[in-house]
């Protein structure tokens, strides 16, 4: 398949856009990544993702894909040759959709705001603590879904797997900017255990960005969110 | 074996409707579990722990949470009888899309034409009135979102049909009149059992709201 019918539309400090790469990574499949500028919005992302404006976008022989999960999926069926992404039975695929709404829904909002930079006093307290909660159920889930293996998938990653693992850098940085850590031994050791393996997958290792540039990129955006009121 | 469906649901939820539709298109057979969300059910507690909503569906003891994957499921178990997922990758994907367009907007802008008034309801409605449009252009000449049969995004927007009545009296304006071929659309998929029997009166719905804003005091 040539390079130029398989596009991704993105940032490579971005969670969701990693998702996508990852997919990607896993059934071997070449693409071109087209990085959007920090501030602005291409033509062609306007013009592939007019209501939702957002990245990732992924065109394929020219039709455009968006929502990261859709893209994931999207992908996993297409690719039918490579590893599988979904998990093989309905319940555990149902189960594996269930937790990556979760994430997306629940847990990231609380996430996104700490890395932002934008809360302060009683609101950043709650969003920690929200934040924390969150992995004690993400951690219960791991112990079911794993059923005693290295990953939400089993023997290997899978869409869970993928759809938290993406945050990994990002849950890094704002454990650096709180001065605790979210993911920890006391808590949460089965995802110690996971975080390594998932980072350490050869999937996963040339896609996940650098800390340090990541923390970098995160004073660029809290400068953005912190800019005089409108 | 036989199968054990149960599902836990309250009457005008949308996203409860959502899976009423899909168990009836498939043919299946399940108990109805009416839940008062002011005295939610041990059962319920116990079957969706981290969000304690409902609708929940309960198959063979197994809980399966959130309407759109419980929408899913149906589809993937009883696959056999009336797919409601494309075939192809790419509808499916835009299948999704869609769905999840639905799920961010109609109930969240729906609600804020009937808990808000004056200038916010204005915008809210506009809002609306905007979403409606945009799937109505999606739905083109096409007989169903699904083509020539019902399907996913079908299943997923026609319980808005039975709230809409409902905006419509508290917000003062007409869904028919801005989006004709919408309504057309949704009284096509009325006509079908598994549709008209799963939906509440439009005006039981509307008593619904005016009860709610009575009891939040809303004006």
């Amino acid at each position: 398949m040539a390079t130029s019918d398989v596009k991704l539309i993105g940032s490579w400090a971005s969670p969701f856009v990693i998702r996508a790469m990852i997919a990607l990574k896993i059934k071997s499949i070449s693409y071109e990544f087209l990085q959007e500028t920090f501030g602005s919005k291409s033509k062609l992302l306007l013009q592939s993702n007019p209501i939702h404006k957002k990245i990732p976008v992924l065109i394929h022989a020219e039709k455009p894909i968006c929502e990261s999960l859709i893209i994931v999926q999207y992908i996993d069926e297409v690719w039918t040759s490579g590893p599988t992404i979904l998990p093989s039975d309905p319940y555990d695929r149902a189960i594996a959709r269930f937790w990556a709404a979760y994430i997306d829904d629940k847990w990231f909002p609380s996430v996104i705001g700490l890395a932002r930079g934008q809360l302060e006093g009683e609101a950043k307290e709650a969003a920690i603590e929200q934040m924390s909660v969150g992995f004690v159920l993400l951690e219960e889930a791991f112990v079911k879904c794993s059923e005693g293996k290295g990953y939400f998938g089993g023997e290997k990653i899978g869409y869970l797997d993928i759809a938290l693992g993406c945050f990994l850098g990002w849950i890094r940085v704002t454990e650096k900017m709180i001065g605790m850590k979210v993911i920890d031994e006391a808590k949460t050791p089965c995802l110690v255990g996971w975080a390594e393996r998932f980072c350490a997958d050869s999937a996963v290792k040339e896609v996940m960005p650098e800390i340090e540039k990541l923390e970098e990129f995160a004073k660029l955006l809290q400068a953005m969110y912190r800019a005089p009121p409108k | 074996m036989a199968d054990e469906v149960v599902l836990l649901d309250f009457w005008p939820s949308p996203f409860g409707m959502r899976v009423r539709i899909a168990l009836a298109e498939k043919g299946i057979k399940y108990e109805y579990k009416e839940e008062d969300l002011r005295n939610k059910s041990p059962l319920l507690l116990k079957m969706n722990p981290v969000h304690k909503k409902i609708p929940v569906l309960i198959h063979n003891g197994k809980p399966i949470c959130e309407s759109l994957i419980m929408v899913q499921y149906i589809d993937d178990v009883w696959k056999d009888k009336c797919p409601l997922m494309p075939s192809d990758p790419y509808q499916r994907s835009q299948a999704r899309f869609w769905a999840d367009y639905v799920d961010k907007k109609i109930y969240e802008c729906g609600r804020k034409v009937w808990t808000t008034k004056g200038e916010e309801q204005a915008a809210a409605k506009e809002e609306f009135i905007g979403c409606l449009k945009l799937l109505e252009g999606e739905l083109g000449d096409k007989p169903y979102f699904g083509g020539e049969k019902m399907g996913y995004v079908d299943v997923v927007l026609v319980p808005f049909y039975s709230w809409f009545y409902a905006y419509e009296t508290c917000g003062n304006f007409s869904v028919e009149a801005e989006c004709p071929k919408l309504v057309a659309w949704a009284k096509r998929c009325l006509e079908k059992e598994s549709v008209s029997k799963s939906l509440p009166d439009p005006h039981k719905v509307y008593d619904f709201v005016l009860h709610l804003k009575k009891r939040f005091g809303i004006e």
